[in-house]
């Protein structure tokens, strides 16, 4: 089964650049291992050979001051040592202080991620670097707006199936829906998989907003 | 300390206040409002070079030889782009270097301007940080920050690019004092919990080895002492990798030479055989560490690093110390006298027996006999003859590197200056002039090969107008020698492409710059060529020409691990085809 919609691809979407963001700078080279569940093991000519250790999926919170040219560093830091990227969301959060957020699902083996979160901690601009998935205590969501054209016994599924799932009609002609649905990654991977044979037209995703529960920030 | 001035007078005002002596730069349309400061002061010299690249380099090797932060000054675009190559050797070889660019007026970044590029957009991947200054009352902010980025953690380069516009502006200079940084505070203080946990087990090894590396020349003079002093509280043996030679002296009871891939047979096999590794300052780089899945197996491991990303990424360590060498070290020394610990001295006789078996192979060997000069020859005799003077070594990058690493016994640190990460061929003379600028009374030898000095020469212009006497001491065999090695090791002894025909004429090279030319063609001549050298006032290029295809050895071949190197002796013709199979040919 190929999710056509689902891989490195999306970070070419950026929900919301940064400021003095946009001089040409974007990810290039991200896709490099992503999607075919490989990883490489970066750091030495005679490193250990490929596919050995079980990859991990992990979700990184990063607090960033909001400087120009943030979003390229750390975008740079993945794709320039050949880590992957998921899911990127980044947006600013506390506007006094200047200071963004960056959401980074990625994936790789357990060393990688260490090495990852190494590489972004000692970034000048970076503040603190949390691993969502080791904490254990987080809650995921991504938005997704899904567009999808029909008529007939297609068109009332659609609608049927957007009500089961609780996605909201946000936009009707009489032959297509804009349905907004907000929710896990899985969730939104399952409902779009529900939507093709009904007539998925296109698909724009926020990418993984997350946050720890519990009353402590970051 | 505010006060208001132009952009252009903030650059060098910040310039006093961080106490720069000297700069490294060459002008162009859009740093010119900053040289017209500079010409109208007297506090900061600026050293004119010939080609930016070499300015970068010249800011490495002041900064290497003094502990200082290095300076240079290019223009926007081919100065900018030209500056990536030293900043990226910086990076690797974690040299603190502080370069400001021109960029074209703000209003015209984006519109191709003439000699514009985006800056801080190409050198990112090469720098420590950058910044780009849009407004003028951020500058002298700014330039502070970059110097205590430069020099604070892990050292390393940044790019402060500043607009023409901006340099012209009149804007409120903030000083040096203000300026602590939001988000960058590196830790220099080890967890005293480890370095208790590394104390006890370095209390019980049989085994141990010290493995040290730039990161203890990098910390200063303390961490240097500090060593010295742990190693002989302890007797551990101490090897060091290509970056760290000096920290411990080469004349020292306990040293085994370097390490990794032209490293000696005795510091090797004791890195494969140890009990107990103790890594400082060192990056487990894959030039020390050969095969990773062979590397050291029977170790526990010990790592100080001041860079978080350094420990476990590219060998899991047992006790990994976050901190600066001079710190943890400090705390290291207090709790192995305070807890009384003593090395178990009769398991390390019996470690010191085994090493001795590994010295007596004498890896180093190679034979001079007759008129034709080995290569290894005219570095020892090199030595020889500067050992009792104030010395600095650079290199370019090849074999007559790996040979001045083996062959020239460093006592001091901050007197070796080679590209170590990078590799970068062309380093070793712009090194030099930066080594000389810092030291003007010192002799500083370039020791180079026929092909790396090539890459800039033209810095010999620079050392004639500036007055600095470096020496270049050419190992000339007409070939790149270490590609020609790779290849009779790797591609069946087809030499493609690296044999150079034409080379000048070093000695009328020098003539023609204004500078001398000195060559050597016989081993009885050299002792003379090499005083005469020293003698000289103005700076030399002494074409030394050895034997054509000397190579270097012993080796550890791609692919392979600590304990199965590649011996002098060993390395016949069919030995050298057969040493790397075909998993490690696509290694480099």
């Amino acid at each position: 089964m190929v999710l056509w919609f689902r891989g490195p691809a999306k970070a070419k979407s950026l929900p919301l650049p940064l400021a003095g963001e946009g001089r040409g700078e974007g990810p290039e080279r991200n896709e490099r291992e992503a999607g075919d569940g490989k990883t490489m093991q970066p750091g030495s000519v005679y490193a250990i050979k490929e596919g050995k250790d079980r990859t991990e999926q992990h979700t990184l919170s990063i607090l960033v001051d909001n400087e120009p040219g943030i979003l390229a560093r750390v975008i740079g830091l993945f794709s320039g040592r050949g880590y992957n990227i998921e899911s990127l969301t980044v947006s600013e959060t506390e506007h006094e202080k200047h200071r963004s957020r960056i959401t980074v699902v990625t994936n790789g083996s357990p060393a990688v991620i260490e090495q990852i979160k190494a590489q972004l901690e000692r970034m000048v601009l970076v503040h603190r670097v949390t691993d969502l998935t080791v904490t254990g205590r987080s809650i995921e969501r991504e938005l997704a707006l899904i567009k999808v054209r029909g008529s007939g016994d297609a068109r009332v599924e659609a609608l049927r199936l957007a009500d089961a799932f609780r996605a909201r009609v946000i936009d009707a002609t009489t032959e297509s829906f804009v349905f907004e649905l907000t929710g896990r990654t899985d969730k939104i991977d399952q409902f779009l998989l529900l939507m093709q044979p009904l007539g998925l037209v296109e698909v724009s995703r926020t990418g993984v907003a997350a946050i720890a529960r519990g009353p402590e920030a970051m | 300390m505010t006060r208001q001035m132009t952009g252009a007078e903030m650059v060098v005002q910040a310039l006093i206040d961080q106490g720069v002596e000297h700069i490294f730069g060459y002008p162009g349309g859009a740093v010119l409002p900053i040289y017209d400061e500079i010409f109208q002061q007297e506090k900061v010299q600026h050293i004119l070079v010939r080609h930016e690249q070499g300015a970068g380099h010249a800011a490495e090797g002041y900064a290497r030889s003094t502990g200082k932060v290095g300076v240079a000054l290019v223009t926007s675009g081919p100065g900018a782009t030209n500056m990536v190559t030293p900043l990226t050797d910086a990076l690797m070889d974690s040299i603190p270097m502080v370069c400001i660019t021109g960029q074209v007026a703000t209003h015209l970044i984006g519109s191709d301007a003439f000699q514009e590029c985006d800056t801080v957009g190409i050198t990112r991947p090469s720098t420590k940080h950058n910044w780009l200054v849009k407004d003028v009352n951020d500058l002298g902010r700014i330039l502070h920050e970059a110097f205590y980025v430069a020099r604070s953690g892990r050292p390393g380069p940044v790019v402060v690019d500043i607009p023409k516009d901006v340099q012209f502006a009149t804007g409120t200079y903030h000083g040096p004092q203000n300026v602590e940084h939001k988000t960058y505070h590196p830790q220099v203080r080890g967890d005293i919990g480890r370095i208790r946990a590394a104390v006890e087990l370095m209390a019980r090894a049989k085994k141990p080895v010290f493995y040290t590396g730039g990161g203890v020349v990098n910390s200063g003079p303390e961490a240097t002492r500090l060593l010295r002093e742990l190693v002989a509280a302890t007797g551990f043996p101490v090897t060091s990798t290509l970056m760290g030679l000096g920290a411990y002296p080469a004349s020292g009871e306990n040293w085994l030479g370097m390490l990794g891939m032209h490293g000696t047979y005795e510091a090797n096999n004791a890195m494969h055989d140890c009990d107990v590794m103790i890594a400082i300052g060192a990056r487990f780089d894959d030039r020390i560490t050969g095969r990773l899945d062979a590397f050291s197996p029977g170790s526990k491991k010990i790592h100080i690093d001041i860079d978080p990303s350094s420990i476990n990424k590219n060998v899991r360590v047992d006790i990994g110390i976050l901190g600066d060498v001079a710190h943890v070290l400090e705390d290291m020394l207090a709790i192995w006298k305070e807890s009384g610990h003593k090395a178990d001295e009769k398991a390390l006789a019996g470690w010191w027996g085994e090493i001795d078996r590994w010295r007596a192979r004498r890896s180093l060997a190679y034979r001079q006999s007759g008129e034709t000069i080995m290569p290894q020859y005219a570095i020892q005799r090199l030595y020889e003859k500067t050992r009792d003077r104030k010395t600095f070594i650079t290199t370019e990058v090849g074999q007559h590197q790996m040979w001045a690493a083996q062959f020239y016994g460093f006592e001091e640190p901050n007197r070796w200056m080679t590209s170590g990460g990078l590799g970068t061929m062309g380093y070793g003379l712009p090194a030099a002039i930066g080594a000389q600028t810092a030291h003007r009374d010192a002799l500083v030898i370039d020791i180079a090969g026929d092909a790396s000095i090539l890459m800039n020469m033209q810095e010999m212009s620079t050392a004639v107008q500036h007055e600095l006497p470096v020496k270049v001491f050419i190992l000339n065999n007409q070939y790149m020698g270490m590609v020609r090695q790779w290849q009779q090791l790797l591609h069946g002894n087809r030499l493609s492409h690296s044999y150079t025909e034409a080379l000048p004429d070093f000695v009328k090279l020098a003539e023609a710059y204004g500078g001398i030319g000195i060559r050597a063609e016989k081993a009885s001549e050299l002792d003379d060529a090499i005083d005469a050298m020293i003698a000289a006032k103005g700076p030399v290029l002494f074409d030394c020409r050895v034997a054509n295809l000397a190579n270097c050895f012993p080796m550890i071949p791609s692919g392979k691990a600590h304990n199965e190197m590649l011996l002098p002796e060993d390395a016949t013709d069919a030995a050298i085809a057969e040493a790397i199979d075909a998993e490690g040919r696509a290694l480099v």
